[in-house]
C-alpha cells in the first residue's frame, strides 16, 4: 500500500533564508503523527506546503497519492485542515458557515451531513448561534467540524490548542479521538507533549528544517516523550 | 461552465451578502462615507446651474470610486480574519471561481450605494439624473471599477499596508474607466448627441471585459502565497 503522505528532499526558502532543508517524510494509511518542534522550526511552513497553500521550492510532495502542486485540486478534496485560526465567517452562523463550506465542496445531502458533523462536534443546540458569540473553544470544535464535513481522508492539525483552556482542551481532545478513529491519516503539530502523547502513533521532531528523529508510540513505551524530544533537539 | 464551478460562485456571493446583511458594516461606511463627500461638493462648492451640469458627472464618479474603495478593502480584510482566506483557498474548486463570486458581491454593494447617492445628489444638486443612458453607463462603470478592484484587493490583502496600498494601485489602473465614464454620464446629462458618446461607452465595454479576462487568468497567482 501506498503512504498517504510522501514527501522527498523538500525545500522551502523565503528569499535567502532555508526553513526546509531537505525534509524526508511518509506517513502510512490511518497513522496519527504529531509533528513536534520549537518555534520557527518550520512545522507550519510544512503543513501549509501539504495543505497546497504553499508552493516547495524543490523536492517531491505526494499528498493521497497525488502530486503538490500540479494535482492540488484533486489533494484539497481529500484533505481537511485545521488551524489555530478557525477560518469561519463571524458574521454567519455555524449552519450557515457549514452550509458555504459544503457548497464549495459539493457535499451531497448537505442538511444531513451538517446535523452529523454539528452532532459530532456537540453544536446542535448552537447551530442558529452567529459564530463571532462562540468562545474559543467551541470555534476550534466548529473548526474541527468545517474541516470534515467533505469526509476527507488526511487531516492536518495546525497547533489547534492555541489558546484553549483546560476544559476546551479536554472537549477537544475527545473530537479529536473522534476524527482519528475514523481512520483518517492524522497529522498535528504541537508544543504541547502531553496532549501529543495521548493521542498521536507516532512522533517526529523537526529541527532546523529537516525531520531530527522519529518514534512510533510502541517503541517509546519504555522512555518518555519529553526525554526523546528533548534528545532529538540536541542531537 | 460547469455546476460546481457556478454553485461555487454563487456560494461566495450567498455568504457575502448573508454576512454583510447581517452585519452591515460595509454598505454603512460605504454609505456615509458616500454622503460625506456629498456634502463636501454641496458647500465647497457654490455652483450655479450651469456649471452644476458639467461637474456632475464627475462629482457622482469621485464619490463612487472613493467609497468604492472603502468596500473593496473592508471586503477582501473579512476574509483575512480569522484565517478565512486559507479556507477558500483550500476549497477544491477552480480559484477564479473565487474571484467572481467575491466581484459579484462587491458589484452589489457598489450597485446598492450608487441606489441611493444617485437620487439624493438628484435631490441636492436639483439635477435629473435617471436617463437610461446615464444609469447603463453607471453600471458598465461599476462593472469595471469591481473587476479590477476585486482582482487588487485579493493582491494588496496579503500585505500589511493594504488599506493603503489598495488605492495606490486602484487609482491609476481606473483612469481609462473614470475617464471613459466620467465623460460619457457628462454627455448624457447635457444631452450630447449618440455619436460623442458611444466611443466612451465602447471603452468602458472593451476595458470591463479585458479586466474581466486579465482577473479570470491571474487570480490563482495573485492570491497565492
Amino acid at each position: 500500500m501506498s503512504p498517504s503522505i510522501e514527501v522527498t528532499r523538500l525545500v522551502k526558502r523565503f528569499g535567502l533564508k532555508n526553513v526546509l532543508r531537505g525534509l524526508d517524510f511518509q506517513v502510512q494509511s490511518g497513522e496519527f503523527v504529531a509533528l513536534l518542534g520549537p518555534n520557527g522550526a518550520g512545522k507550519t511552513t510544512f503543513l501549509r506546503i501539504l495543505a497546497s497553500l504553499s508552493r516547495p521550492t524543490l523536492g517531491q510532495v505526494r499528498v493521497a497519492g497525488h502530486r503538490l502542486p500540479e494535482q492540488s485540486a484533486a489533494v484539497r478534496r481529500r484533505l481537511g485542515v485545521v488551524s489555530h485560526l478557525p477560518l469561519l465567517y463571524g458574521d454567519l452562523t455555524a449552519e450557515e458557515n457549514l452550509q458555504f463550506y459544503g457548497r464549495m465542496y459539493g457535499v451531497p445531502n448537505l442538511n444531513v451531513r451538517i446535523q452529523e458533523v454539528l452532532d459530532m462536534v456537540g453544536l446542535s443546540t448552537r447551530r442558529r448561534d452567529l459564530v463571532r458569540t462562540f468562545s474559543r473553544g467551541m470555534q476550534q470544535r466548529l473548526a474541527i467540524g468545517r474541516a470534515v464535513l467533505h469526509d476527507p481522508d488526511v487531516m492536518l492539525f495546525d497547533e489547534p490548542y492555541t489558546g484553549l483552556d483546560q476544559d476546551a482542551s479536554e472537549m477537544l481532545d475527545s473530537v479529536l479521538k473522534n476524527v482519528a478513529a475514523a481512520g483518517r491519516t492524522v497529522v498535528m503539530t504541537s508544543h504541547d507533549l502531553a496532549r501529543a502523547e495521548d493521542l498521536a502513533t507516532r512522533f517526529d521532531v523537526l529541527s532546523r528544517g529537516v525531520i531530527a528523529a522519529s518514534v512510533t508510540r510502541t517503541d517509546l513505551q519504555n522512555s518518555n516523550l519529553l526525554t526523546f524530544y528533548k534528545q532529538a533537539l540536541a542531537g | 461552465m460547469s455546476t460546481s464551478y457556478l454553485r461555487a460562485i454563487l456560494a461566495v456571493t450567498w455568504k457575502d451578502l448573508t454576512a454583510e446583511l447581517r452585519s452591515r458594516e460595509l454598505l454603512s461606511a460605504m454609505l456615509v462615507f458616500s454622503v460625506l463627500v456629498l456634502l463636501i461638493f454641496y458647500f465647497a462648492l457654490e455652483l450655479d446651474v450651469q456649471t452644476r451640469s458639467e461637474i456632475t458627472a464627475g462629482a457622482l464618479w469621485v464619490t463612487f470610486a472613493f467609497a468604492g474603495t472603502l468596500g473593496l478593502n473592508r471586503s477582501m480584510a473579512i476574509e483575512k480574519d480569522r484565517g478565512c482566506l486559507d479556507g477558500l483557498l483550500l476549497v477544491p474548486v477552480d480559484r477564479s471561481a473565487i474571484y467572481f463570486g467575491k466581484a459579484l458581491s462587491n458589484l452589489a454593494f457598489m450597485l446598492a450605494v450608487e441606489a441611493i447617492v444617485l437620487p439624493l445628489y438628484s435631490i441636492m444638486y436639483n439635477v435629473n439624473l435617471f436617463y437610461p443612458g446615464l444609469l447603463g453607463v453607471t453600471l458598465l462603470g461599476s462593472v469595471g471599477y469591481t473587476a479590477v478592484g476585486t482582482l487588487l484587493s485579493a493582491m494588496s490583502v496579503q500585505t500589511r499596508t493594504r488599506d493603503v496600498l489598495l488605492p495606490i494601485l486602484l487609482f491609476p489602473v481606473i483612469i481609462p474607466v473614470f475617464v471613459a465614464a466620467v465623460k460619457a454620464s457628462g454627455g448624457f446629462l447635457n444631452g450630447a448627441e449618440w455619436s460623442e458618446i458611444i466611443p466612451w461607452v465602447n471603452i468602458l465595454l472593451v476595458y470591463d471585459v479585458i479586466f474581466i479576462a486579465v482577473a479570470f487568468m491571474v487570480f490563482d497567482f495573485v492570491i497565492e502565497e
